[in-house]
């Protein structure tokens, strides 16, 4: 038995691997494709034995496998117009090329998805395949989604700083997406987000990995065996992650004490304070509201006031929380939902399994829907 | 091999023999009908004849081309709809035999009181690609 590849290492490495072709002057299309290659390579022949500079080793196949290709390219046209040695290897690259990567990767120039998809390409170092695989569409699909991606950012200029909002904006969505098919999509956007905040020294970059830290941590109480939604206040609280939860709480602290907030530090803020509380019963909700007020004020947006009126509902009673909700738009997802736990809790169980059952016809997803349905059979059940 | 289509309608098909709306049963039985509809589709991704399967939402919107220049046009949901298709799942089975032997399990998924549901699915075959040898 050949032991398999550390993808780990692997995907560490790609970055940098690609950062310094293009240093070297090779187009960021063309050394992308030579990256890739050099990593299916890898895969192949690393469980033969790892070679001693693993990051030189991929260095120097996917430089090769650029001037293979540049050169029949330039045969095909008739012209060279790339130097044929291969030149010294650059200086140690800094952190730099990676974050210049990133950047790239989500120029405000791509749609969300292809910044997505190049994202987890060029710096995360996934394959076209696995890509595909964890967003349910065909690997031809990916394929084009990646290359069209990568001529819109073909002429972007990678020696200037681009805007970090942007970045967390892809990592978010990426982590927001889950587990689906074999590649763990939350997993791979803590370890981006990790090595994103390790390239910049940002509080809001420190806010998104502590939010996801604090998320993440929750992650095998949150789904019943059954795969059954288990909501925030019914999980076992035993069975979070308490290294996972300290170190989100860490870095929290160190980004909150630099005064310059932002809404990736609150909403860690809000998971830090529900982690905190040894049972659901607890939960300072009075600081909660606290956080969704500064929320408000920092997005102004309708999810964020939604959830602020169920914190509302637990701070000073579902009555308050039912007239918070009135206040906002009843067209905002999970409104229906938010309102059938609100009046469950005044006690209007008619009313609410009525409501559960309609926010059951609304829900954005299959495990919501089933999980709304049983809230309205479990209160028509102690109706009848 | 051959390619069906199973289709689940929330409206259009004839009622189901056990026709009870869902948050109407017990929890338990919820659970025992998920658990089931998993089950299934895990043997036949077992045996090899599972393609995919998908769930749509209850409503959507009907579109059509207005014209050069102009947005398309938009109108919907309509209540009055006669058929509403639920979801659907596709299997790659040897024979039509196979397929309906297939869709009457689907059909017995347990459901209020934890009887089978009875319901009717829709069975379509798909419309392949034409064969090399046809004489």
């Amino acid at each position: 038995m050949t032991p398999p590849v550390d993808e780990a290492l692997l995907r560490s490495l790609t970055p940098h691997v690609l950062g310094i072709l293009v240093r070297r002057g090779a187009g960021f299309a063309a050394a992308e494709d030579a990256v890739q290659d050099a990593l299916v390579e890898a895969v192949r022949v690393w469980p033969g034995g790892l070679p001693r500079d693993p990051k030189a080793w991929l260095v120097t196949v996917a430089w090769r496998r650029f001037l293979d290709t540049t050169r029949a390219d330039a045969a095909r046209r008739r012209r060279e117009d790339v130097a044929e040695e291969e030149p010294a290897p650059g200086p140690a690259p800094g952190v730099d090329d990676t974050l210049q990567l990133y950047f790239l990767c989500a120029h405000p120039s791509l749609t969300p998805s292809s910044a997505v998809a190049l994202t987890l390409r060029a710096v995360g170092g996934l394959t076209t395949r696995q890509i595909a695989q964890a967003y349910l569409v065909p690997e031809a699909t990916m394929a084009q989604r990646i290359s069209r991606a990568k001529r819109t950012v073909s002429g972007v200029r990678l020696d200037r700083p681009g805007d970090v909002a942007t970045v967390l904006r892809v990592l978010y969505l990426v982590f927001n997406e889950g587990y689906s098919g074999d590649v763990d999509l939350a997993a791979e956007a803590v370890r981006l987000t990790r090595q994103l905040a390790a390239a910049i020294d940002h509080p809001e970059v420190a806010g998104l990995l502590a939010l996801m830290l604090l998320h993440h941590a929750r992650r095998a109480t949150r789904t019943a065996p059954d795969g059954s939604l288990v909501p925030l206040g019914e999980q076992d609280r035993g069975r979070w992650d308490t290294g996972m939860i300290a170190e989100g709480v860490g870095i929290l602290q160190a980004a909150l004490a630099r005064d310059r907030l932002g809404e990736f530090q609150a909403q860690a803020a809000i998971a830090a304070l529900h982690a905190d509380a040894p049972t659901a019963g607890e939960t300072d909700w009075v600081q909660i509201v606290e956080w969704y007020d500064e929320l408000t004020r920092l997005t102004d947006s309708p999810v964020v006031r939604l959830n602020r009126a169920v914190a509302v509902g637990e701070a000073d009673g579902p009555r308050a929380g039912l007239t918070a909700l009135a206040a906002v738009d009843a067209a905002v997802p999970r409104h229906t939902a938010a309102a059938a736990h609100l009046h469950e809790r005044a006690g209007d169980l008619a009313t609410a399994a009525r409501l559960y059952a309609e926010a059951a016809r609304k829900a954005p997803n299959l495990a919501e829907r089933d999980h709304l349905t049983r809230q309205a059979a479990r209160l028509n059940a102690r109706c009848r | 091999m051959a390619k069906y289509l199973l289709l689940k309608h929330y409206r259009g098909a004839p009622a189901s023999v056990n026709d009870a709306p869902m948050e109407q049963w017990t929890p338990a039985e919820i659970s025992a009908h998920v658990q089931y509809m998993h089950d299934f589709a895990a043997r036949l991704g077992e045996t090899g004849e599972f393609v995919d399967s998908q769930a749509l939402a209850p409503s959507g919107t009907f579109v059509r081309y207005d014209g050069e220049g102009r947005p398309p046009v938009t109108d919907g949901p309509f209540a009055e709809t006669k058929d509403l298709i639920a979801g659907w799942m596709v299997i790659d089975v040897d024979s039509y035999e196979r397929a309906v032997e297939l869709a009457g399990e689907l059909s017995a998924a347990p459901g209020a009181g934890g009887r089978p549901i009875h319901e009717w699915l829709e069975l379509r075959p798909f419309l392949g690609a034409a064969p090399l040898i046809t004489e």
